[in-house]
């Protein structure tokens, strides 16, 4: 027997596990609604059944399996409605396994952290019932989501941003752009969110660059959804782990910049075309930038471990704007 | 649905049912007899050890015993039905509702798939669970580093773990064999937590920098967990969060929109550092050498006036960069 098929099987007695019970506790229903619910094809939850009528208590008589009445789901004349009998010892759901219980108690906490005061309430009363539930074997104590950034404003933020971007309605951001120090405003088509390195993003067609943008949503200061539909194609969200973080654009340029071991944490965060180690554990790495201000702040950020190794005009600007910044501490800083 | 998984899915199900009924162990010469007849002995061995593993990880306790008192040898198996089941969950309606939003939480596909497998649990219990009742927003929870599962399992099994490591700013990564504790989120990110079982010391491991794949290097329940062990707050004395504080500021009129957005006040029109624009005393929570590299990405728009700390720390480092070129005097 190849593997497939026994993971089949596995996964077929499961299924049975939770469809006996839930037809036991709804009483009459469809083939068709309960497939919707259990989410699987209502063939295959057919086929599952079949496998129930062969099944049943070990004395081998025929009223020792369970039935299945075939023909309400398979004659013309059927009214479509399950009904299974023998299996009384099946009505109860298996208890949750160990990740079950975890992945919804952790879901549940997460919950909690953004929601108000009243929903709080709510979810304490569900968790403290599935937590008693779930009491051996699950690790839930020992995993645990923390706080979500940013809290229950950027929650509903995001869940507006989503439903913009499924209604394929505009938004108008008022963004603020820390490389620049400036507050923008601009319109834009959403894609949808999209997370990576610990943020989540709005991707977004924006009409301002005319071009494809990510937008930090805890640096959305304001998103209006507009009456008006999108204008360009719809397309899903990038994935970011596949494209890499800044897909390059043609009017990006390089530099080449040498990292201190302090500064080495820029190549994780930063688009980078080369990275070369040096001596001393430094690197000398080749940064695509956007503009030199970009730039310059980043190394200013960075001082003193960070130095432009190329082009020399970035050098020479980077300098001037650290003497310029030292300035205002007087002839003899502290 | 091909007839061998059928076959195989029957086997399981009347396996099952039989160690259900039960009341007391069933043999298994027994077991062999109804469900495994004509086998050779190796085979039905095989088989049998399989199907009872696969029944266990669906969550089936089946429980090893003796018949008989008096000759232990001949083993007997038996599923208890109180051990089987979900114990009885009344649950409200608005209780049945955040369960059901709960579904839409995970942004990984396997923790996505086990809750909505929990909720179908559930609602086969006779719960009503409407997922659209409920008028909140549900954050999303995201696990992206290649690591977590692993994490995530071992914490639960207790079983170590092995992996490559790169510390922030370290050039090489190095092995680690960790015993975890727990997996925590903070600032978006995970963390794993445990003991760290070459230093002999507790540690916390960011998963974002683990590199490559890390392995279970152990059996399921080989340490425990120190009793009264707070995994959170482990992992905040271990990667202590950024300093609080408060740092006031000179900014330029105009500039400095990223200190203005959470500042805690705004004093509009105070004397500056120089006369080439107005400037306004700005203060943020924030303090210690992370809002250093924040107040120096501002270059000449920004002056630190307190603490003396934060101010000694950018003057230092900007004369650090000045210095580096040459001073002409």
């Amino acid at each position: 027997m190849s593997a497939p098929q026994q993971a089949g099987a596995k996964d077929q007695v499961a299924r049975l596990l939770t469809l006996v019970p839930f037809l036991h506790a709804r009483g009459k229903v469809r083939l068709d609604d309960a497939a919707t619910a259990l989410g699987v094809p209502a063939d295959q939850v057919l086929a599952d059944l079949k496998v129930l009528l062969m099944c049943g208590l070990p004395g081998g008589y025929p009223d020792d399996l369970i039935d299945v009445d075939l023909d309400a789901l398979e004659e013309p004349e059927g009214d479509g409605v399950i009904r299974v009998t023998n299996a009384d010892y099946l009505a109860r759901p298996l208890r949750l396994t160990p990740t079950e219980a975890t992945a919804i108690i952790v879901a549940l906490r997460a919950l909690r952290s953004s929601a108000g005061e009243d929903t709080r309430a709510v979810v304490d009363r569900a968790l403290a019932k599935l937590e008693a539930a779930a009491a051996h074997g699950s690790g839930a104590p020992r995993i645990d989501p923390g706080e979500i950034p940013g809290g229950p404003d950027l929650v509903r933020l995001e869940a507006e941003l989503r439903r913009a971007a499924d209604a394929r309605r505009q938004l108008r951001l008022r963004y603020y752009v820390p490389s620049r120090d400036e507050l923008s405003e601009r319109v834009v088509d959403p894609r949808g969110i999209v997370t990576a390195h610990g943020y989540t993003y709005l991707d977004a067609w924006c009409h301002g660059a005319e071009a494809p943008r990510l937008f930090r949503l805890d640096r959305i200061e304001a998103a209006e959804v507009l009456d008006s539909e999108i204008v360009t194609d719809p397309e899903p969200p990038r994935d970011l782990a596949d494209e890499g973080f800044f897909p390059r654009s043609p009017d990006s340029t390089l530099a080449t910049i040498e990292l201190d071991p302090a500064a080495r944490w820029v190549v994780e965060y930063y688009p980078v075309e080369a990275v070369r180690p040096k001596r001393g554990g430094r690197l000398e790495v080749d940064l695509v930038i956007a503009n030199e201000r970009w730039l310059q702040r980043l190394l200013l950020r960075l001082a003193p471990h960070a130095r432009v190794v190329a082009p020399p005009e970035y050098a020479a600007s980077y300098v001037a704007a650290a003497r310029d910044a030292l300035g205002l501490y007087g002839p003899e800083p502290i | 649905m091909s007839a061998a998984r059928g076959r195989k899915s029957e086997r399981l199900l009347n396996l099952l049912i039989m160690l259900l009924v039960q009341r007391h162990f069933v043999a298994k010469d027994r077991i062999r007899d109804i469900l495994y007849p004509g086998m050779s002995n190796d085979a039905f061995e095989k088989m049998f050890e399989r199907d009872k593993e696969e029944l266990r990880s669906l969550g089936v306790p089946i429980e090893v015993g003796s018949l008989d008192v008096y000759f232990d040898d001949e083993p007997g198996y038996r599923v208890r039905p109180d051990q089987l089941s979900l114990p009885d969950i009344e649950l409200a309606p608005d209780e049945a509702a955040v369960i059901g939003l709960a579904t839409r939480v995970w942004q990984h596909a396997r923790l996505a798939e086990a809750t909505t497998e929990a909720v179908r649990k559930l609602a086969a219990f006779g719960v009503d669970i409407d997922e659209s009742a409920l008028d909140i927003a549900e954050p999303r929870l995201s696990a992206d580093e290649p690591s977590f599962d692993v994490f995530w399992e071992a914490t639960q099994e207790r079983t170590p773990v092995r992996f490559e490591y790169r510390r922030s700013g370290a050039t090489r990564a190095s092995t680690r064999n960790l015993q975890p504790w727990g997996v925590v989120r903070y600032s978006g990110r995970w963390y794993v937590v445990g003991l760290d079982t070459d230093r002999g010391e507790e540690r916390v491991f960011r998963l974002s920098r683990v590199q490559g794949e890390a392995h279970k290097a152990g059996s399921p329940g080989s340490y425990d967990v120190p009793p009264g062990t707070d995994v959170r707050a482990t992992a905040m004395r271990l990667a202590p969060p950024p300093p609080t504080g408060e740092t006031a500021v000179l900014v330029r009129r105009d500039a400095g929109r990223g200190l203005r957005r959470d500042a805690i006040s705004v004093e509009p029109d105070v004397r500056g550092p120089d006369d080439r624009t107005a400037w306004d005393r700005v203060r943020v929570a924030r303090g210690g050498s992370d809002v250093a590299d924040e107040l120096l990405g501002y270059g000449a728009d920004v002056y630190v006036e307190s603490p003396d700390e934060v101010r000694r720390l950018v003057v230092d480092r900007l004369r650090a960069v000045v210095g580096a070129v040459g001073d002409p005097a």
